[in-house]
């Protein structure tokens, strides 16, 4: 690294520039994340007063991403049919897709899926939509007029996200079964009542937290978490842009980027939380 | 008015500021004043830091060293809830409006106060067709800005900085990217503003016309410091080498 070079500035001496670390770089970045959420939450109280924004903010989201989700949803459930269907009747135990289909929809690929469709469709959109915003001085002249930044730009899409995420992994589950079904019926002669059948059985309830399945509730806490984080990432990227449309083109990409990343790597560890630990 | 403040005080003052950006200085010791009701404006060469005092005076920017004084309050030293409180009894017109892109015309005019005050919508929207209406673009509520000119955005800029009845206006460059026409009605409404609603007036501006129009003093800015301060008449007419060589006035 070069040695800091005292600079004359402004009549007084002031420590030149050092180049960062790369690890402390991305620490830094890690905790310019973190406290934009926390700073964000602790304006919750605002929600009823953003209840409009929000429900734009969830509309556009839905609109935006529900037919990926269909069309992906269906395909991921018809691939994993086939794939697992093929072994499966090396064994004789065809009448066990279902099963497989249906618990690694819920628990895996629903909220995952959605979350990619998500983090390059909204989260993209909003990192390019505030990043605009910043290089037109719009985010300034906010501050100037002191009107809450984060209460009327951040919290509608941090909540939307939060809230949309869990009910398009939901839809995902379910068009990823029936893609399943109809697969299984005609590749692999899997009757579409034994099919049903199994995969209900697969996610019955254990008869605790409202008695939902565990493999449906931990995906959707997934989801949940997922949504926060691609809301979180996006706003904070586009919140900091500069530099005109270079600047916003940097940061929907390392929106969309850091959000995929993001995603992969909490899923394990929530993942290994409530199924090992 | 605060309580610390007099009639006498002046609105803004800025007593040796420095201010850089890395190695380049950009407000080296510079200082004036802005007295209640007046109207001052900055001019300068691009980059010599006009604009960076506009953000000194609205708190977007704090200074190496030096005072920055706005309603006699010391700008280094207020906390954020003193800092909404002043920004409050300020307005800012910015170069190209600035206005919220997925709002409308109407909306954009009264989003400070739908934000910051307890008034009921009904009385928020008569006060915005008031303020439309006296920036002479009445109806134009529903537009989106991306449906409006440049010379319509400033006024729906100078519409939004009035709405909260300031006792101060900021503006960047109000005639950047005008026609000359366009250009003369917006100060022309600026003048009007000052002359109806006896606000302060902080003007950044390259243009000469718009300065003689809007200006009760204009102040040369360069290297940092105040070169040149005088009404505009004498500002125009001055011999100083500095302006004779920024007018290219200069004698061969």
């Amino acid at each position: 690294m070069e040695e800091a070079q005292p600079t004359q500035a402004a009549g007084k001496l002031t420590p030149a520039p050092q180049r960062e670390l790369a690890f402390f770089k991305f620490l830094r970045g890690e905790g310019e994340r973190i406290e934009l959420l926390l700073r964000t939450l602790h304006r919750i109280s605002h929600v009823p007063k953003r209840r409009r924004l929000i429900y734009e903010q969830m509309f556009l989201s839905g609109i935006q991403t529900l037919h990926v989700v269909l069309l992906v949803g269906l395909f991921i459930g018809m691939i994993v049919s086939l794939q697992t269907g093929i072994e499966l009747a090396k064994l004789g135990q065809q009448d066990q897709i279902g099963t497989i289909v249906a618990v690694s929809m819920a628990r895996e690929m629903g909220p995952f899926i959605t979350a990619i469709v998500l983090a390059a469709t909204v989260g993209s959109a909003i990192a390019a939509e505030l990043g605009t915003m910043s290089v037109s001085n719009e985010l300034e002249a906010l501050k100037v007029m002191s009107i809450d930044r984060l209460s009327l730009l951040v919290l509608p899409r941090l909540i939307a996200l939060a809230v949309i995420a869990p009910l398009l992994t939901l839809v995902c589950d379910t068009v990823g079964i029936v893609g399943g079904a109809f697969v299984a019926n005609a590749q692999l002669n899997v009757g579409f009542e034994m099919y049903m059948t199994s995969a209900i059985d697969a996610l019955r309830p254990t008869g605790f937290f409202l008695n939902i399945p565990k493999d449906l509730y931990a995906g959707l806490i997934k989801a949940v978490v997922f949504g926060g984080m691609i809301a979180t990432i996006s706003c904070n990227e586009g919140l900091k842009a500069s530099g005109g449309a270079l600047g916003v083109g940097r940061a929907t990409r390392s929106s969309v980027r850091d959000a995929i990343i993001g995603v992969i790597v909490i899923n394990y560890f929530m993942t290994w939380f409530m199924y090992q630990a | 008015m605060s309580d610390t403040q007099t009639t006498n005080d002046p609105v803004i003052r800025f007593t040796d500021v420095h201010k850089s950006f890395g190695e380049k200085v950009v407000l080296a010791g510079f200082s004036m004043e802005l007295q209640r009701g007046r109207t001052l404006s900055i001019m300068g060469p691009s980059g010599v830091g006009k604009s960076v005092t506009l953000k000194h005076a609205i708190g977007i920017l704090t200074a190496d060293s030096g005072s920055v004084e706005v309603f006699g309050q010391e700008m280094s030293q207020i906390t954020k809830k003193e800092l909404s409180t002043i920004r409050k009894r300020m307005g800012y017109v910015f170069q190209e409006g600035a206005l919220i892109n997925w709002l409308s015309v109407g909306d954009n005019v009264a989003l400070p106060l739908r934000e910051n005050t307890d008034l009921t919508e009904d009385e928020i929207r008569d006060k915005v067709n008031k303020r439309l209406e006296l920036v002479h673009i009445p109806d134009s509520w529903d537009l989106m800005p991306s449906e409006i000119s440049g010379g319509m955005k400033k006024r729906v800029g100078i519409a939004r900085a009035l709405i909260t009845d300031p006792e101060l206006i900021l503006y960047d460059e109000p005639n950047a990217g005008l026609d000359p026409e366009i250009a003369r009605s917006i100060n022309a409404l600026i003048r009007e503003l000052q002359e109806r609603l006896g606000v302060s007036s902080l003007v950044v501006e390259h243009r000469i016309d718009c300065i003689k129009a809007v200006s009760d003093e204009v102040l040369f800015l360069d290297g940092g410091k105040t070169v040149f301060q005088s009404d505009p008449d004498s500002f125009f007419h001055s011999n100083h080498p500095r302006l004779a060589r920024f007018f290219g006035t200069e004698s061969a």
